[in-house]
């Protein structure tokens, strides 16, 4: 590996719509292999920032690199180059198990022998093989969560972006799918995720806290708990967030 | 005094069994929580209680108002907030607030006693769109729009889902105040930690409900022994805690690992030796109190031991 640095730089980023500044002046470095929780307030400016670093939406200003590359002229190498999974969109309902990751392996150029062998291996990690064939929408969502985690690294990302992935998920499950970003962190990817429960915030190497688009606070979990003088993540946010000096506009 | 009851609610999607014999009594004035998963049954279960849908067997009540034969009149009294934020996007706030009281008849002034506490924190947005508000304030319009008719009973489904936790502990607070207002409240959630927040709550999963009781109660019933286990490495920690022979679960909690043993037996030093052994550092392994989602782990387990047996 030549790039040792930081595998997402952020230099005072800024972003602007219009006169309203949804993202104002980050700054933070995230270590390659890192679990990094992007904590915030609804509304704070999160979803901005994660779109910026995808390679979805350009910064007004700022220098900004991920996986080593520009946010402003390299958007389809960064793309290339992570992963993303959401509660709201990860897989196509109206395809099998094995279609979803032929597709997300086609898409990003496996070659067809490969993504065959692969999906194989992984339908049977996740003990899916009897659902191999079976549309994703007749799947119990706790399984479709960890089969989209399983799909958004299956081209060996450097990068994963995870934006609340397991929200309404039940509480093994929920489980199961950390111990999924916990492996995917000790194989080296980098695991870059959003949550409302204050409980995964706990299992992150490191966290930042935005309100009113900056970074209020970013430390790992257990510094934040000593320097905030309370006993977990929860009250260390509701401290930092309670009074928040705006109130945001939904984009 | 019973406020809803339910008897023996069943619903079926094609194959899929939402509701699978679901049955309870919320008392007046209680503060009843629904607490599950996704896909337990939760949104089902509400649209039959607010007249939205038929229910396959089964009967219910609400204020003494048949949930099929009395549809009309019970919606006069019920007040509902749906999963998804279903207000008017393209009406101000003042606006939507206005047209639900006029829906049911009433006026904003009529009512403002029981809304006044909330609605004073978006007012001064009133003439902004509903669909350009936050999350956190969509909420509140939403919650001032389910009162304004003054209902008796009041139906909140996921009012906190995918809400920032500042926001939740607010919306908490809320329905506390309108509790001393008489009014009977049930609420679905997710998060486990807001069921210690209910009066009682029904544990749910799979169109079932796995047990009714208080908070306090449920974590009263836990019979199994509780640890939380803590070294220098978490992740390790899970994979060494299922190498370790005398382990039934181990799941990550937050800062630890909740560790139930195979049985009473169980001695600290021997998983504290068997622990260092494996090179952790820092090891601490303490008995603690399980919390409502430790409960309903275990309940989980337990009925998934009875479907294998069964089948």
């Amino acid at each position: 590996m030549v790039n040792r640095g930081p595998i997402i730089h952020v230099r005072n980023l800024v972003k602007k719509f219009d006169d309203f500044v949804a993202n104002d002046n980050l700054s933070f470095d995230v270590n390659p292999g890192e679990i990094f929780g992007f904590l915030g307030a609804n509304g704070a400016g999160k979803t901005t920032a994660i779109r910026i670093l995808c390679g979805l939406s350009k910064p007004t200003s700022g220098e900004i690199k991920v996986a080593g590359f520009d946010a402003y002229n390299q958007v389809d190498s960064i793309k290339r180059n992570i992963g993303y999974m959401s509660q709201k969109f990860s897989l196509y309902e109206d395809l099998t198990v094995y279609e979803n990751i032929r597709f997300y392996g086609g898409i990003y150029g496996i070659k067809y022998q490969e993504i065959k062998t692969l999906a194989e291996e992984l339908i049977e990690k996740l003990g899916l093989t009897k659902y191999r064939n079976t549309l994703i929408e007749s799947l119990p969502l706790g399984w479709k969560q960890k089969l989209a985690f399983s799909v958004a690294i299956f081209h060996k990302p450097k990068i994963v972006f995870l934006d609340e992935p397991t929200s309404g998920v039940d509480p093994i499950t929920r489980r199961q799918f950390w111990e999924m970003i916990y492996e995917a962190a000790h194989n080296g990817i980098t695991v870059f995720v959003t949550t409302h429960y204050m409980d995964e915030a706990e299992y992150c190497d490191r966290v930042s806290i935005m309100v009113d688009g900056r970074i209020e606070a970013l430390d790992t979990p257990a510094e934040l708990v000593r320097i905030y003088q309370t006993e977990n993540i929860n009250n260390v946010f509701i401290k930092i967030a309670r009074n928040p000096d705006r109130m945001t506009v939904e984009k | 005094m019973i406020s809803i009851r339910a008897e023996h609610l069943y619903k079926n999607y094609g194959d899929v069994q939402a509701l699978d014999d679901i049955s309870f009594e919320v008392g007046k004035g209680e503060l009843f929580g629904f607490i599950g998963p996704d896909g337990a049954g939760k949104t089902t279960l509400f649209r039959i209680l607010t007249t939205l849908i038929l229910m396959d067997k089964g009967q219910a009540t609400v204020e003494g108002l048949d949930v099929v034969k009395d549809y009309r009149e019970l919606r006069s009294i019920l007040g509902y907030m749906p999963g998804r934020f279903s207000l008017y996007q393209d009406l101000t706030v003042e606006e939507n607030l206005q047209f639900f009281a006029s829906i049911f008849g009433t006026t904003i002034e009529e009512n403002y006693e029981l809304i006044r506490d909330i609605y004073v924190q978006i007012e001064p947005f009133k003439k902004r769109l509903a669909g350009k508000l936050s999350g956190g304030m969509k909420q509140k319009l939403a919650l001032s729009c389910a009162l304004i008719h003054k209902p008796v009973v009041l139906v909140l489904d996921e009012p906190t889902t995918g809400v920032d936790a500042v926001s939740r502990t607010e919306f908490w607070d809320m329905l506390k105040k309108l509790k001393t207002d008489g009014i009977t409240i049930i609420v679905s959630t997710p998060y486990m930690d807001e069921a210690e927040l209910c009066d009682r709550v029904a544990l749910i999963q799979h169109g079932q409900i796995m047990k009714i009781a208080r908070p306090d109660q449920i974590i009263e019933d836990y019979r199994k022994k509780l640890y939380a286990v803590k070294t220098n490495n978490t992740y390790q920690l899970i994979q060494d805690l299922k190498q370790f022979p005398g382990t039934n679960t181990a799941f990550p909690f937050g800062q630890s690992v909740h560790f139930t043993p195979i049985d009473d037996s169980f001695k600290i030093n021997n998983l504290s030796a068997f622990l260092s052994q494996r090179s952790h550092q820092n090891i601490n392994v303490q008995k603690i109190k399980p919390s409502v989602e430790d409960c309903f782990m275990e309940l989980m387990a337990k009925e998934s031991v009875n479907k294998r047996q069964e089948s």
